[in-house]
């Protein structure tokens, strides 16, 4: 079952689009995810796959070579990491409102400035509202296991998607892994079979053309129709790929959940550190868990209002910060889940972390449930929004 | 109780202590353990101190911080020394293993009180011997291994040799070099 290996996260990724054999690839480096064009590049050069490889002059032409393949009826894929997704940005909007289910790994960094290359989600938190899907990955197998069902939900919604890691975090940290065997592969992700494509001579069409303002807010509400659709495919792809490998994937993970009076609410690399600090305190007798975001776009309000319904008091764990005097995104979103689902009883805090790299320790995150005891205790907040590890 | 060994490598950039933290991670993973070889990256530029870190255990260890109390240090570069607060949070039962000509009474004075052992090997000498350059990995990661027990001995040998034989198949003198660092280092491994 599965072969037994050791890969970085970046590794990872390139192994799964190898053995997935896309059509093209549209590519500019950037660290941390340099990596994954310049090993799918060897594959390219060896002959191992036979994809088109086209190394474009920046990251807006990446996703154009994408966009434009994508469009003919090919299956396009890209990697970039910070200011280079940000380049991208113009051309994501397109791909999404083009309904063109393109793949792009995103081995997540720091924005300028000042300058930094490590690890935080402001370049993936800063794109949230582009249309695109995205998964994030705790660790390098669920980078892979998430690239492996991509392209599954991607097309499924004729939506655009993004497979987020940690830049450096899991990015280039070697661990051990699973891999699928490349036949399995083959056979779960299938042959994309676009309906509509520009190469299809018998059906001439025109992509991302103009829309006046009688089409264009229809066009919106298809969109945001897909991004609900996508939910129930993403659990249905999670529940075959969990056939075929006993790995379970869904919207979100519960971790110590069931009897949980205090929670975190997490996502990326750091929800693992949280999850040995969760079972030092486990072993103390609090009752603490964690919720790891796994799908960020769409948003799984429904799933995150459920499992928090119970708690005293939480914390959203924002590795970015939305510059508004008031919280981060995650937290923003969480509080609208629970309002919408009428739950008003968790007392909720935002802390935004881990910027920049700033290393998340299990006693950043023991010490995150200190607070909440005392929140929960107290029934008293205090300042929702705070920084977490800073000298200030 | 978990059993989990972690160790922090300090070094310069250039110097290889990041490979030498992957070939360790390789050492283990190929032993059936689980491992994570991961380096702190800073400005990169050769000669600037860097770090790389090694989680190695039975079970998976889903931490994915640096390394705080590491059970062992390497210091592939003996000018760190003064620079760089190399025992920092080192356990007292663990140990240091440096890459130098001296004895660990001599380098020992240099290391804060640390209490625990210290070893030393000139990594540097074996590897101009052997392989007529200075690449201090192997020796180091022989040092380690042998210091740590954190990969079988006899194991590691037959598995690193295999590793060679796949890495420099057409340069079969440099797999012998190799090879002979390896086992010197093994055995010229100080410990004070």
């Amino acid at each position: 079952m599965g072969i037994r290996e050791r890969l970085s996260g970046n590794e990872a990724v390139a192994y799964a689009m190898k053995q997935i054999n896309p059509d093209v690839m549209g590519a500019f480096p950037i660290t941390p995810s340099t990596e994954i064009p310049q090993y799918f590049s060897t594959y390219v050069d060896n002959g191992e796959v036979d994809t088109e490889f086209i190394a474009v002059e920046s990251e807006h032409s990446a996703m154009s070579t994408c966009i434009g393949a994508e469009a003919a009826g090919c299956r396009a894929i890209s990697a970039t990491s910070s200011c280079g997704l940000c380049y991208m940005t113009e051309m994501l909007y397109v791909a999404a409102s083009d309904r063109l289910p393109i793949t792009l790994a995103v081995s997540c960094r720091a924005l300028s400035g000042p300058i930094n290359i490590n690890n935080d989600h402001s370049d993936a938190m800063g794109v949230r509202d582009c249309g695109w899907l995205m998964l994030f990955a705790e660790t390098n197998q669920e980078a892979y296991d998430n690239y492996l069902q991509a392209m599954r939900i991607g097309e499924a919604v004729s939506l655009p998607i993004m497979i987020c890691q940690d830049g450096f975090i899991t990015s280039h940290a070697i661990e051990n892994i699973e891999l699928v065997e490349t036949e399995k592969v083959k056979e779960f992700v299938g042959e994309y079979k676009p309906q509509h494509f520009l190469l299809n001579k018998d059906e001439p069409m025109a992509v991302g053309a103009y829309a006046t303002p009688v089409y264009y807010m229809e066009a919106k509400r298809q969109q945001a129709q897909a991004m609900m659709d996508a939910k129930e495919v993403i659990k249905k792809v999670g529940a075959e790929f969990a056939a075929m490998t006993g790995r379970e994937y869904g919207l979100i993970e519960k971790y110590m959940m069931d009897d949980a009076e205090e929670a975190i609410i997490i996502i990326g690399s750091s929800a693992g550190t949280a999850k040995e600090a969760i079972q030092n305190l486990r072993a103390q007798g609090k009752k603490v868990g964690l919720i790891k975001i796994r799908s960020f776009r769409p948003f799984p309000a429904e799933d995150i209002a459920e499992a928090l319904k119970n708690v005293k008091a939480f914390a959203a764990m924002d590795k970015d910060d939305s510059f508004n005097a008031h919280c981060g995104p995650i937290f923003a979103e969480t509080a609208a889940a629970l309002y919408a689902a009428g739950i008003s009883a968790p007392k909720g805090i935002n802390y935004i972390y881990g910027l920049g790299g700033r290393d998340v320790r299990v006693e950043s995150i023991e010490h995150v449930f200190a607070e909440l005891e005392k929140v929960a205790a107290t029934g008293e907040t205090g300042e929702t929004y705070r920084y977490l590890d800073v000298r200030e | 109780m978990k059993d989990i060994v972690e160790i922090r490598w300090h070094g310069r950039g250039g110097q290889g202590a990041k490979t030498a933290s992957l070939l360790l991670a390789d050492a283990a993973f190929n032993t059936g353990k689980y491992v994570q070889g991961f380096p702190e990256y800073g400005p990169e530029r050769m000669g600037a101190p860097i770090t790389a870190y090694n989680r190695i255990s039975s079970e998976r260890s889903t931490v994915h911080s640096n390394i705080y109390f590491p059970d062992y240090v390497v210091v592939v570069d003996e000018t760190l020394l003064s620079a760089v607060d190399v025992t920092a949070g080192l356990k007292k039962e663990g140990a240091i293993v440096i890459n130098s000509g001296k004895s660990p009474e001599e380098l020992r004075p240099l290391l804060k009180g640390y209490e625990g052992r210290v070893c030393t090997i000139d990594a540097g000498k074996i590897s101009e011997e052997e392989l007529g350059k200075n690449f201090p990995n192997t020796p180091m990661l022989a040092a380690i291994v042998k210091v740590s027990g954190v990969v079988e001995p006899d194991a590691f040998v037959k598995d690193m040799e295999a590793s060679f034989k796949h890495k420099f198949a057409s340069k079969p003198q440099v797999i012998e070099g190799n090879m002979r660092a390896l086992k010197r280092s093994m055995e010229e491994v100080q410990v004070g």
